[in-house]
């Protein structure tokens, strides 16, 4: 009887199991893999990790930010030429040689597929 | 013509003249020092420079008084009671440690790194540990061993609490040794390009991120640490973390790239004192 019960019991927890594994891969499966936004890229701390030192005054989620760099606002009227934006985030070093700041395109830490996203979204701000 | 020819020359001159004059500047590491603490009091009038050594918490009142809280009852007091019991168990051949280095190993520590003239190179108080150790018969500690040579020097530092940091770097062997580690320093690495001084000089006091960070001046009084209250970390593990952090590749520790880094970075606090095993974030 008692022999019953344990078999009864392991089948329960295994058919749990079976059903909660199904579960949590099936919506994996069937979700398409979502392309990464430029907001996704300068978010990352492994990528733009743009927070570690801008803060982004009109971004609700930019959390905790850093004070190296100035805070990103307003970029369309500080660069009218989109174009000088994005030399920044390749290399700042060649406009001011002390900068801190990580030259992104120089030294492969994003692509430049990821550059252009990045400036996308940082223009906006 | 001639005129404008002596106009220039005279300006080529002025030029060399301060180019030499910033030259003499960077000369001696007392003036290195005086530099950056004029470079740090102008651009933070109201942290005392005696401050310097709680080093990011000088910054910020709330985190110096939970520094000020755990350093009451240190949550790693047993591990620097380890340290103890590895420092007063005599070697196989009976000696001790405090039989063989200077002042029984007793306020010794702001000497050191010391540069070596016979050895020709410089020499960090752990380098003078493992040379106790193998003097005595004893294998040398690895120096990125925490439980080991980590633990032994969270006490025998401490024998030197209240010590003034005090490096020497007068002859020329032992200058080029400094101006290595100078150039160390200073010098961008890793893919992420930060130079030590980055965040240490340019960026003292900002927030990367939440974390606020601390100036170079005061950095080398306090080590080991105690991260987070139990994570030992010394000195040169820590230059292993930050080379990492900016994505280079750290080279080995008690090398000379990381021993002349530590004189350099060391004689930056000449004049403060030393305490040893403190907690830090």
């Amino acid at each position: 009887m008692r022999k019953l019960h344990h078999v009864a019991a392991a089948c329960a927890i295994s058919a749990i199991m079976l059903s909660g594994s199904v579960l949590a891969q099936a919506p994996a499966a069937a979700a398409p893999v979502k392309e990464e936004t430029g907001k996704d890229i300068a978010f990352n701390r492994t990528k733009g990790n743009c927070l570690a030192c801008h803060a982004m005054p009109t971004v609700p989620d930019a959390e905790s930010t850093g004070t190296y760099g100035p805070p990103l606002i307003a970029m369309s009227a500080r660069f009218p030429d989109k174009a000088k934006m994005r030399a920044q985030i390749w290399d700042a070093t060649v406009m001011n040689p002390s900068s801190s700041m990580i030259p992104f395109g120089k030294h492969h830490v994003l692509t430049e597929a990821e550059i252009d996203k990045v400036t996308d979204f940082v223009y906006g701000l | 013509m001639k005129k404008q020819i002596i106009g220039k020359l005279l300006m080529g001159m002025a030029g060399l003249g301060m180019a030499l004059g910033a030259i003499s500047v960077h000369a001696s590491p007392e003036g290195d020092r005086q530099e950056l603490a004029k470079y740090y009091t102008s651009k933070y009038p109201n942290i005392k420079m005696e401050d310097y050594v709680y080093g990011a918490l000088a910054f910020d009142a709330d985190s110096k008084s939970q520094y000020d809280a755990i350093m009451e009852f240190p949550p790693f007091e047993s591990e620097v009671e380890k340290g103890r019991k590895m420092w007063d168990t005599p070697f196989k051949n009976g000696k001790t440690y405090s039989s063989c280095l200077p002042n029984g190993g007793n306020q010794i520590a702001g000497n050191y790194p010391m540069f070596d003239e016979a050895k020709g190179k410089v020499v960090t108080l752990q380098d003078a540990i493992n040379d106790c150790r193998t003097a005595n018969g004893e294998a040398a500690y690895k120096l990125n061993d925490m439980k080991t040579m980590g633990v032994l020097t969270s006490y025998m530092r401490t024998l030197s609490n209240g010590m003034i940091m005090n490096i020497k770097a007068e002859t020329p062997k032992a200058v080029a040794a400094y101006e290595d580690g100078k150039k160390t320093f200073y010098g961008r690495k890793g893919q992420l390009n930060f130079a030590c001084a980055s965040c240490h000089v340019q960026n003292a006091g900002n927030r990367l991120r939440s974390e606020l960070i601390s100036p170079a001046i005061g950095h080398a009084v306090h080590w080991p640490v105690f991260r987070g209250g139990d994570n030992l970390v010394t000195l040169q593990q820590r230059y292993d973390g930050c080379f990492k952090q900016v994505r280079a590749v750290p080279p080995p520790q008690g090398g000379t790239t990381m021993n002349n880094l530590e004189y350099f970075h060391s004689s930056l606090s000449n004049g403060l004192p030393m305490k040893a095993s403190v907690f830090r974030k």
